[in-house]
Parts: C-alpha cells; sequence; structure tokens
C-alpha cells in the first residue's frame, strides 16, 4: 500500500515536471521585469527552436549579471508549446497573466492568431525575422514589432542578390525563380513581394509548397528537375532544409543556385548535409554565426563560466543561438528605452514597453558598447516603422562553417513600403481600426 | 517519357521505403491484434539509439573504425528495441489481455508519447548523423534513350534494395520457421494457440522485437537519409494510407500497397499538384486508400471478416 502511494506521488510528480510549462525560472516578484520565453524544445523543431531559446534566456541572465535594466532584474518562465499554434496562444493566455509585458512567440502562425489579441491585452509582440510583413506599418499595428527585417526585406534581397550575380535587375528577364516553400503562413508570406518583382523584372515565379514537417520531397525536386529553374529559393524551417538540401544534392541542382531564408541558414540545417551543402547560400538577419564578438565573450565569461548557461557552451554563438540573444536584447533594449521616459529602476508595463520599443535608437556607438560590433547595425523604429532595419548580409556554407560576406544590400524601401501601406491599410479596414495620425503617435 | 519513368522509379523506391515502416503495423496487427500506433516512434527511438550509440563507440575506438562503431551500435540499438518490446509485453499488453482494440489502439498512442520523450531525454533532440557509406550523388542512365536521362538516386535505390530483402527475409520467417508458425497460430486464435502450448507472452515478446529491429532498419535507412531527429516519427504517417489499402493483415499487402502509395503520391504531385497549387502527395495517398476501401474494405490483401448472427 505505501508502494501504491509513494508510486502514484512519483507519477503526480513526474507528470508535473513534464506538463507543458518547463518553469526553469520562474520567479516574477515585485521589481523584476518578467519576460515569458515561448520556446519548442521538443518536436519536429527542438533542434532549431533551442540553440534560440538558449540564446533568448541566456541574454537575460546576461543582463541580470551585469546588474540588470537600472536595477531591475528580469525574470522569465519557459513554456513549450512544440511550434503548435493551438499549443503557443495557451501559452500565450497563461503566462499573460504572470506580468508579461513583451511576447515573442517565434512562429509566424502563432503571431497571426495573437496579432488581435496584443491590442486588447496592451502587450507589445516582437517577431524579429518572422511575423506579418505588413506589421511594419506601426500605425495600424500598434502592438506588432516585425524588428530587423520581415519576409518581404528577405525576398527582396533574395532577388537583388540573384539579379546581382546575374549582372543587374535587367538580366532577370525570361530566367525562372523556384520558390520551395513551407506550406503554412510562414512559407507563404514571400510570395506576394517575389510576384511583385516578377512582373517588374520579367522572371517566371514557379511555386513549390512542401508540406510540414517537410521530410518528403522527392516529388518537389523532380519537378525542380523538370523545369531546370535558374535559382531556388528555400524557404524553410527545421528538417525541411537540410531535406532539401539532400534532395538537390540527389537530383544533382547546384547548390550555389540555392538561396535560403534566414531561417535556413543555421548550423541544424547544414550540419548534417557536410561538404554535400558547400556552396549553398542564406540571407543573415544582419549576423551570421558569431563566436568572436564581445557579447559571446562575455556570456562564456560571465554566465556560462560560472555554471549557469542554458545550454551547451559549445552552441553559444552558433547562428540560432545569436538569433535568440539578438531578440532579447531588443526586448530589453525595449524596456530600458521605456524607462527613459517613465522612470528608471521602475518596472514597466506593456503599454510603456511598447513606447520604448516604438521608440528605439540603437546606434552604431551604443551597440559596440553592447558587445555587438560587427555582428549588427543601428535600429531605429518610429511610429510608422516598427521594423526598424532592413539590412541583410548572404553568407555561405563551405561545408563545414557559415561564411558571412561582405556585401550588404538593404531592400528597396519603395517597393516595400507601398505593398506594406497597401496591405496594412486593407487590414484596417477589414478589422476597422482607424491608422494612428503623425500626432497621436507623438503622444 | 523519361521523366515519367523517373517520377515512378522515384515513386517506387519511396514506396518500398514506406513498406518497410507499414510492416512493422502488419506484423503487430496479426499476431496480437493490435493496430501499433508507436510504430513512427519505435523508428524514432531506434535510430536516435543507433546514431548515438554509433558517435559514442566511434569516439571509444578513437574514430579508427567506423564500419566496428556502426555493427556495436547496430547490437546495442537492437538490444534496445527487445527492452522495449518486453517492457510492452510485460507492463501493457500482458495486463490488456482480450480488452478492446480501442483501448489498446490508446494505450498504443499512450507509447508513442512515452517513447518520443524517453528517446529525447536519454539520446537527445538535436540532429544526428548515421553514416552508413550510403552513396548521395546521383547516377545518370539511359542517356541516349531519352533526352536528359534518366537520373537514379543510389541512396533510395540501395534502400530500396535493403527494404526488399527485409521483406523477403521476414517472408520467409514467418513461412518456414517454427517461432514464424507459431506466431501465425497465435494471430488465427489466441485461445487455440495457448490450448497447444504456444507461449503467448514470449510470442509477443518476439513478436515487438521484430517489430523493432524493423523499425530499427527502416530508422537507419530514413536517418541517413534525412539526418535522426524527431521528424522521424512522422514516417509512419507515411505508411498508415499503405496499410489501409494493403490491409492490416497480409506482408504482401504491405508490400505492394506501398508500391502503389509510393508510385500514385509522386505522380500526383508532380502532375496533378501544379493545376491546384502543389502539395497535394500526402492528402492524396488517403484518397487513393479510401478509394479502394469503397471496393474492397478488407483493403487489396486483407482478410474478409464474415461474423454470423
Amino acid at each position: 500500500m505505501k508502494f501504491r502511494a509513494l508510486a502514484l506521488a512519483a507519477a503526480v510528480s513526474a507528470v508535473g515536471l513534464t506538463s507543458a510549462t518547463v518553469s526553469t525560472a520562474a520567479f516574477a516578484q515585485a521589481k523584476e521585469q518578467f519576460f515569458p520565453v515561448l520556446v519548442y524544445r521538443t518536436g519536429a523543431y527542438a533542434a532549431n527552436g533551442n540553440p534560440w531559446a538558449n540564446g533568448y534566456v541566456d541574454y537575460l541572465k546576461l543582463v541580470n549579471a551585469k546588474g540588470g535594466v537600472n536595477g531591475v532584474k528580469l525574470s522569465f518562465e519557459e513554456c513549450e508549446f512544440g511550434y503548435a499554434t493551438d499549443r503557443g496562444v495557451e501559452c500565450y493566455e497563461r503566462l499573460k497573466g504572470k506580468g508579461a509585458t513583451v511576447f515573442q512567440p517565434l512562429s509566424t502562425g502563432v503571431t497571426f492568431a495573437l496579432t488581435d489579441k496584443a491590442p486588447v491585452d496592451k502587450i507589445p509582440l516582437v517577431t524579429a525575422g518572422y511575423g506579418r510583413s505588413e506589421s511594419q506599418d506601426g500605425s495600424v499595428f500598434n502592438w506588432n514589432f516585425p524588428l530587423l527585417g520581415t519576409y518581404w526585406v528577405g525576398a527582396d534581397v533574395a532577388i537583388q542578390h540573384i539579379a546581382k550575380q546575374a549582372g543587374g535587375l535587367d538580366k532577370l528577364k525570361g530566367k525562372k525563380i523556384a520558390l520551395v516553400y513551407h506550406d503554412s503562413p510562414f512559407g507563404k508570406e514571400p510570395i506576394p513581394l517575389l510576384q511583385e518583382r516578377a512582373k517588374l523584372h520579367g522572371f517566371e515565379l514557379m511555386l513549390l509548397p512542401v508540406a510540414h514537417p517537410g521530410v518528403e520531397q522527392k516529388a518537389t525536386w523532380l519537378q525542380i528537375r523538370q523545369a531546370r529553374p535558374d535559382n531556388v529559393l528555400l524557404w524553410g524551417w527545421g528538417v525541411m532544409n537540410s531535406t532539401a538540401l539532400k534532395e538537390a544534392q540527389a537530383t544533382g541542382f547546384a547548390r550555389e543556385k540555392m538561396l535560403g531564408i534566414w531561417w535556413a541558414g543555421a548550423e541544424p540545417d547544414v550540419k548534417d548535409v557536410g561538404a554535400g551543402a558547400k556552396g549553398y547560400a542564406a540571407l543573415t538577419l544582419q549576423h551570421s554565426a558569431e563566436p568572436n564578438s564581445k557579447v559571446v565573450k562575455d556570456m562564456l565569461e560571465m554566465v556560462h563560466a560560472k555554471g549557469q548557461g542554458t545550454g551547451p557552451k559549445d552552441e553559444v554563438g552558433s547562428v540560432l543561438y545569436m538569433r535568440g540573444l539578438i531578440s532579447s536584447m531588443v526586448a530589453v533594449e525595449g524596456v530600458r528605452k521605456a524607462q527613459e521616459r517613465y522612470g528608471k529602476g521602475k518596472v514597466m508595463t506593456g503599454e510603456q514597453v511598447r513606447w520604448g520599443l516604438e521608440n528605439l535608437n540603437l546606434d552604431q556607438k551604443t551597440l559596440d558598447g553592447m558587445g555587438f560590433a560587427g555582428v549588427m547595425r543601428p535600429v531605429q523604429t518610429s511610429c510608422l516603422d516598427h521594423m526598424g532595419s532592413s539590412w541583410v548580409r548572404i553568407q555561405t556554407w563551405d561545408g563545414t562553417k557559415w561564411v558571412p560576406g561582405t556585401d550588404w544590400y538593404q531592400a528597396d524601401e519603395k517597393l516595400l513600403r507601398g505593398m506594406v501601406l497597401n496591405a496594412s491599410r486593407k487590414y484596417a479596414e477589414e478589422k476597422k481600426i482607424t491608422p494612428r495620425t503623425p500626432e497621436q503617435c507623438k503622444q | 517519357m523519361g521523366f515519367f519513368i523517373e517520377t515512378l522509379i522515384g515513386g517506387l523506391m519511396a514506396g518500398m521505403l514506406y513498406s518497410l515502416v507499414a510492416l512493422g503495423f502488419v506484423l503487430i496487427f496479426k499476431s496480437s491484434g493490435v493496430f501499433n500506433f508507436a510504430q513512427g516512434a519505435m523508428v524514432l527511438f531506434a535510430a536516435l539509439a543507433m546514431a548515438r550509440f554509433s558517435e559514442w563507440a566511434n569516439a571509444a575506438l578513437g574514430g579508427n573504425s567506423l564500419f566496428l562503431a556502426n555493427l556495436i551500435a547496430f547490437v546495442g540499438a537492437g538490444a534496445t528495441m527487445w527492452l522495449v518490446a518486453w517492457a510492452v509485453e510485460r507492463f501493457v499488453l500482458r495486463k490488456l489481455v482480450n480488452q478492446e482494440g480501442a483501448t489498446l489502439l490508446m494505450v498504443t498512442l499512450g507509447i508513442t508519447y512515452i517513447l518520443e520523450g524517453v528517446g529525447q531525454t536519454i539520446f537527445g533532440s538535436e540532429i544526428y548523423n548515421i553514416d552508413v557509406g550510403m552513396p548521395k550523388e546521383p547516377v545518370m542512365m539511359f542517356e541516349s534513350l531519352f533526352e536528359g536521362g534518366i537520373l537514379i538516386n543510389k541512396e533510395d535505390f540501395i534502400a530500396a534494395l535493403i527494404a526488399a530483402l527485409l521483406v523477403g527475409l521476414l517472408t520467409l520467417f514467418f513461412q518456414k520457421t517454427p517461432v514464424g508458425r507459431a506466431l501465425r497460430a497465435v494471430a488465427d486464435d489466441h485461445q487455440a494457440a495457448l490450448s497447444i502450448g504456444i507461449p503467448l507472452n514470449r510470442i509477443w515478446v518476439i513478436v515487438w522485437l521484430v517489430a523493432g529491429v524493423v523499425a530499427l532498419v527502416a530508422g537507419i535507412i530514413w536517418g541517413s537519409k534525412l539526418g535522426v531527429q524527431f521528424s522521424l516519427a512522422t514516417v509512419a504517417l507515411r505508411a498508415l494510407p499503405v496499410v489501409i489499402l494493403g490491409g492490416l493483415t497480409s506482408v504482401p499487402g504491405a508490400i505492394v500497397g506501398g508500391l502503389i502509395i509510393g508510385v500514385g503520391e509522386k505522380l500526383s504531385e508532380v502532375y496533378l499538384g501544379p493545376m491546384v497549387g502543389g502539395g497535394i502527395e500526402i492528402w492524396f495517398a488517403y484518397v487513393l486508400a479510401l478509394v479502394v476501401l469503397l471496393f474492397r474494405p478488407q483493403g487489396l490483401f486483407g482478410e474478409k471478416i464474415i461474423n454470423r448472427v
């Protein structure tokens, strides 16, 4: 009987431990700024989700190790959602009641689902390098912040890069470009911009969706072999990327003619393919793998050396680790900026953090001082521009590591702005939102 | 024409791999009446064990002999699958004899989550490599007959050969060995098999072990192709239309069903996909299977069940 009671207690504890919420450090208290962390450490996308989450959490620890934000310590709690939209929304609902003042879902699907909720709850959504492209327009999307770049930025730069290789935008006429994309809101996001560019420059756009999780792509690559496109854009996530590269190898498609989005340009995407992916290039969300940056050295010294690192030490500085770290940094800087207006050393509310994110001004000097020299360029947001930067580099896999290119590309602001405004105005009409005027923005 | 043949061959080779996974479903259903939804998780678990044992053995051997490391890993992973088989029989099946089929199905769903969770906890959730020396570069054939030739993926071709060999061996095992005959006897009638002294518990361990070995081979092949990571568990979903089509109780059904589904989904994606925006191959496989069920509810090779009332 005693054994049974013990076994029951153990089982209940085990269920508690393995429940959806992995509370690694849930200590949201007064005088602490609470950061909810939506993660996927299990499931089909765990290999990519883990380094992002580790980078995100490690940066919060680093800020704490340096004394917090003007003395305000940062607390956090992870919620595992397995890249499933319904579970992501569930995590949001649960964590918002714990004092969340900024959310980063790391999923375009979850972002779409939360875009209507955020204004009601008055919690900003930071979607660095993903989410709705038209949410750059902060006059309509008051609570969305696709900082550093959207998929329209990525698609635009991808076409610019292909054109540069071909000898100019006019050389794109008559060419065929295939988009192999994850059949989800994430994968479909670049299509409008690519169609616009195809109309402008006269190239043919071939759309090839790949069903989740992307382990079966034989038919897709047979179609590529038959159609013989000049270039393939890879818009994948997780196992879809390495599978695409292996299929390209198996069908003899040159990896040099493949260009991936920044979510298809990390170590887990190519490590397993190794030399088979040599020559494959991918966009970067400014940064690449940055093992020699100062912020990474600080991280190793002040967090990992003290046994407080979240993940393995050798992962620090890898591409997705840096993505998580930078995502964390911009959110923290939003809080810092908000404190400048609403009181240093105070815990900020969601509305105050939103103001901070909308008035970010991370110039190069500030970034360099924070240890991001050579990692990223300045970010400056405003009411009308919630993205703050549209600079992209290209990195190439040399068979063993990512090598960042030296050229920087900037998305075509004129083309992008028109598309963003069209789409955001349409959204505003649908949702009966009155866009903020420049005067309202100043308040 | 050349492209059609190339698509057809690609479909046949993919279909052979689906057959291999489908075989795991059929083996367990035939002998215990359990629709083992955990087959995909077993593929993942076995592949994780193989990949990590190989990595650890290779490191212990100083990186000098990948072949020996793989051999040790194969034995280790096989032993691990034996442990899984034993645990499933001892803690699950033995207690649930004669329960409703739906109950047993739900139990295997539970086993799925346990295997996925425990597998990732023990072996990790990163992407791991299984290097068994499979060739990655394609070969071009019949260039003089067809413009552009026919491209054959050597890795898929070898994988299909291994799958075919394993299917052949399993058929022999079932038909020609005493254990195989005992398995078939249990499949036909549990009570009758028990009455003539066939130990039901041991037979169930054997059949789950055989399904485990099939999962291990499938895991090595798919893991070598895709890398060993969580998505391998979803490979089982590719085999579901195969067992629907071929029948749950037929080994030849799993093979023929696999080939039909493999060819059907590739041809549909390549030729019908562009008309409807693409991405149809996964659900089209189920359409194909369900159409067959309209005419043959027991599947192509399944046993027709007639209940007299």
